[in-house]
């Protein structure tokens, strides 16, 4: 599995990263969490509002913060 | 527990009501009874303004918070961007200041948002009306003048900050600046799939609103706090009048100075109101005030620096050059009408 955190480096960038780190770690998976920070590879995948949470290639939100609870649903599921 | 919200909510909303209602009276009840400050003295004024105003303004702040992260999970900026797509200029503009107002935005993905926009074949004065909404008239800044000056001042605001990211967006359109984008921009494709959000329910908006409340009145309510403090303490000291030499209607110069002044400063919209509605009460002009608000709120430095990566330099002067003649428009209009 591949996850990716799409943002240009505000703090809710940082918050995501952070809280899906925490996600991860509840589902016991030691996936490392990659940053996208260059502004041509966000664009890349269609998104236009950050920060985004990509698995495996597919942007599953974007625009928002989800709490940990939620983000353990989207990357298990 | 999601269908105890259902529960939860309306009697929420009552108590809201109930509470907003008898705000005044137990203010003035607090300040005059229990701590028995007199009414007369500066300190009962600064006192009895503070407690009155804190607890209005966050409250209103939480209702319409809620209330407007409701409405903006029916928006995304994706479906904004294909809404503009198709879209002739000046019609272009004026929907782009509306979507503006409705669509979730942060100056962090200012530049996202805007090749986005571009890139699907938004016209670049019709993105540049929507980039002058969206912080411009934002709820949180439409509470605060609702909450401290009355529906006329906040409606008034609404308008001409509208009018503003119209205009403006309409003329940068005219401009053709479009050479003066980073030359990359227009080779940058945008991937066709954009995300799909799962579809929301009324639970999902619940909790993103919910999650809005959260965000924005934690972000902001020590500003707010802070705000009120400085203009309670203007409201009961300073004298009558005062401001009425400086940036009242009849010092000409006061406006533009608003505006140079307002520019570089950067601060939300909540710190900078409550202050604003003090110097307005001590004589301040309402063209004046209003033409400083929008400068801080309207016109930020770091969203320049964050629009510089996509802009070059001449566009982003024509840009701020363009908002600045609007908002010194407004002012003079208010100084002359009021």
């Amino acid at each position: 599995m591949k996850i990716q955190v799409l943002g240009t480096g505000c703090a809710k960038c940082s918050d995501l990263v952070t809280r899906t780190e925490a996600a991860l770690k509840r589902l016991n998976l030691d996936t490392p969490v990659e940053k996208v920070s260059d502004i041509r590879e966000i664009m890349a995948f269609g998104v236009m509002s950050t920060p985004a949470l990509v698995v495996d290639g597919k942007v599953c939100f974007s625009g928002r913060v989800p709490n940990v609870d939620e983000l353990a649903k989207i990357i298990a599921s | 527990m999601k269908l105890r919200r259902w529960f939860v909510l309306p009697p929420l909303l009552v108590i809201w009501v109930i509470a907003y209602r008898v705000l005044k009276p137990a203010a003035e009840w607090f300040t005059y009874q229990l701590c028995g400050l007199d009414p007369a003295t500066h300190l009962g004024q600064s006192v009895a303004f503070f407690v009155y105003d804190a607890p209005k303004v966050m409250m209103l702040l939480v209702l319409v918070v809620f209330g407007v992260g409701i409405v903006r999970t029916f928006f995304t900026p994706e479906r904004t961007r294909r809404t503009l797509a198709g879209k002739r200029e000046t019609v272009g503009n004026v929907m782009a200041a509306l979507l503006g107002v409705v669509t979730p935005f942060c100056s962090c993905s200012a530049v996202p948002l805007f090749l986005g926009f571009v890139e699907a074949g938004v016209p670049l004065g019709v993105t540049f009306s929507f980039l002058i909404s969206a912080p411009m008239v934002n709820e949180v800044a439409l509470v605060l003048l609702f909450g401290l000056f009355g529906w006329k001042v906040a409606g008034l605001y609404l308008a001409t900050g509208l009018l503003i990211a119209i205009g403006a967006g309409w003329v940068l359109g005219r401009l053709r600046l479009e050479k003066h984008l980073e030359p990359w921009v227009l080779e940058t494709r945008l991937a066709a799939a954009t995300p799909a959000e799962a579809r929301l329910g009324w639970n999902d908006r619940l909790d993103h609103a919910q999650q809005a409340v959260r965000e924005i009145v934690g972000k902001v309510w020590l500003f707010v706090l802070a705000g009120i403090a400085v203009g309670a303490a203007i409201h009961g000291y300073v004298p009558d009048g005062l401001m009425a030499g400086i940036m009242g209607r009849n010092a000409w110069w006061s406006v533009p100075a608003a505006v140079l002044v307002g520019v570089p400063m950067y601060s939300n919209a909540a710190g900078i109101i409550p202050i604003v509605q003090a110097l307005l009460e001590k004589g301040a002009a309402l063209g004046t005030v209003l033409a400083f608000m929008m400068a801080v709120i309207g016109l930020s430095l770091p969203e320049m620096v964050i629009l510089r990566r996509v802009l070059r330099l001449p566009l982003i002067l024509a840009f701020v050059g363009v908002v600045a003649s609007g908002i010194l428009v407004v002012g003079y209009l208010f100084n002359l009408v009021f």
